[in-house]
């Protein structure tokens, strides 16, 4: 009986997993077209485009699978699996509801934070293993912005686990009350900034840079390989928007039916996040290798330092 | 025997294999990713142990920047696909005896301090945050306040190494 429930629950997860990133990319599609005066995907599947991305999946299915002859091919072949994997989870231990997570760890920030870090060492092994000079320069810029922005990420989860009192997901979507929208706004900015810069989105998206360095780590790659990254990104969106909406915005949190539309409301809270991921990447030009450093070691770390030190007081003085 | 002693061996033997295939290998970035194996595996092995928050603070810290780090460090200065064969310096002895005593100082040192020490994870307490904080700042204050002195002074060295050169 418990066996058949995990199952199912890890089904519900994998479900997840493979349609709400879909459905990211269809809005990425619309509404990135929409924003430059153009309609978007409007031939597949009929109705404004919708099976756009099926059709693209199905062709990304059909591509020859090319390793270059003189890159490292075991590395080259699993970097894929290293770099999806991790947020797919990360997804284990989201709440949906009261109480509702596939598997509620009583350490579950740190657990989120720790596998998505892993994804890292997948975007590294592409830019190494494919032999070419592209991709090792996208590799090497990736690994230099994801340590840069690791720590102000781990500094503001750390300033909601310490308002919460807890470091349960659903623990701190009990605790979160209205008020935590100034109280914790710097750090919610913070991580979704941080978060922007973790999944190499616009305008963080230097690795991948593609006017100067083709598609850095991805340049490679093709076929179904190819349409595992670019899951992994979508993946990454719905991710770590669920993240952000679970640490600063409440999560299942709604104005009513929280216990049977739980689910619902942490769905348009994700939702609307991953449309500003949207919006900010159609909005702002790429910033520079400085730029990058600058914005995070000048900017949001002391930024989570001092959200931190001001929420450590609040609990101090408060209970 | 119970499965979980099972896993804690399983995990201990491919924590030490991944251990072995790291110094053995002769590419760089091979080397190095085998060290996120052998982190994973001793991150497992913790788990079994039942601490749960050590055990993701190893895949955060270790695998997450410490090996991040060490693999732009040997993509930034040379790091050629296929086997290195000068990666051997002429300090194998030496190493060798470092290893060694190294490994049996540790050894004899937490043989002596948790033999017969048995975690059954049935009747335990969860290793989780609250635990590790509570038993941190009530009974280990000062080797915690050492430790951070330790990390401020390599921030210092750090910094003063780093404006020498400009």
């Amino acid at each position: 009986m418990i066996a058949l429930e995990v199952v199912a629950k890890l089904l519900g997860c994998l479900l997840v997993f493979l349609t709400v990133p879909l459905l990211v990319g269809q809005m990425e599609h619309k509404a990135m077209a929409h924003m430059q005066s153009r309609l978007g995907p409007m031939y597949a599947g009929g109705f404004h485009g919708w099976a756009q991305l099926v059709a693209d999946g199905v062709k990304f299915a059909q591509k020859e699978s090319v390793v270059p002859a003189r890159a490292d091919r075991r590395v080259f072949e699993l970097a894929p699996a290293v770099a999806l994997l991790p947020y797919l989870f990360v997804l284990i231990t989201i709440p949906v509801g009261p109480g509702q997570t596939a598997r509620d760890l009583s350490v579950g920030v740190f657990f989120a934070l720790a596998v998505v870090s892993v994804g890292v060492i997948g975007v590294l092994m592409a830019g190494w293993s494919s032999a070419n000079k592209y991709s090792l320069l996208g590799g090497m810029r990736a690994g230099a912005q994801l340590m840069a922005y690791e720590l102000p990420l781990v500094l503001a989860a750390a300033s909601a686990a310490m308002a919460a009192g807890t470091l349960s997901l659903d623990g701190i979507v009990h605790a979160w009350r209205w008020w935590w929208l100034p109280y914790q706004g710097i750090a919610a900015v913070v991580f979704f900034v941080a978060a922007l810069a973790e999944l190499r989105r616009p305008p963080f998206d230097m690795p991948v840079a593609d006017s100067e360095i083709v598609f850095g780590p991805f340049t490679e790659y093709t076929g179904l390989r190819f349409a595992l990254f670019l899951l992994a990104e979508y993946g990454g969106i719905v991710v770590f928007s669920a993240l952000t909406a679970v640490l600063f915005l409440g999560g299942w949190k709604g104005p009513f039916f929280e216990a049977q539309l739980g689910w619902l409301w942490l769905l348009l809270k994700t939702m609307a996040l991953s449309f500003v991921v949207i919006w900010l990447r159609v909005t702002y030009p790429r910033l520079r290798a400085d730029q990058l450093q600058k914005l995070a070691w000048v900017g949001l770390v002391p930024l989570a330092l001092a959200q931190i030190a001001l929420t450590g007081v609040v609990r101090v003085t408060t209970s | 025997m119970t499965l979980a002693d099972d896993v804690f061996g399983l995990l201990g033997v491919v924590c030490l294999a991944a251990a072995v295939l790291v110094v053995t290998s002769r590419h760089v970035i091979h080397a190095a990713l085998w060290l996120v194996v052998c982190f994973g595996a001793l991150a497992g092995c913790y788990l079994v142990l039942t601490a749960e928050l050590v055990a993701w603070v190893q895949v955060l810290i270790y695998i997450g920047a410490v090996v991040v780090l060490m693999l732009f460090g040997a993509m930034l200065t040379r790091a050629p696909v296929g086997a290195v064969q000068e990666l051997d310096s002429g300090n194998r002895p030496v190493a060798a005896v470092a290893g060694v005593a190294t490994a049996g100082v540790l050894g004899t040192l937490v043989v002596a301090a948790f033999r017969g020490a048995y975690v059954d994870i049935h009747h335990t307490q969860i290793g989780d945050g609250k635990v590790i904080g509570t038993s941190l700042f009530r009974f280990f204050v000062l080797p915690f306040e050492v430790a951070s002195v330790l990390l401020l002074a390599a921030l210092v060295g750090a910094i003063v190494l780093t404006k020498r050169e400009v």
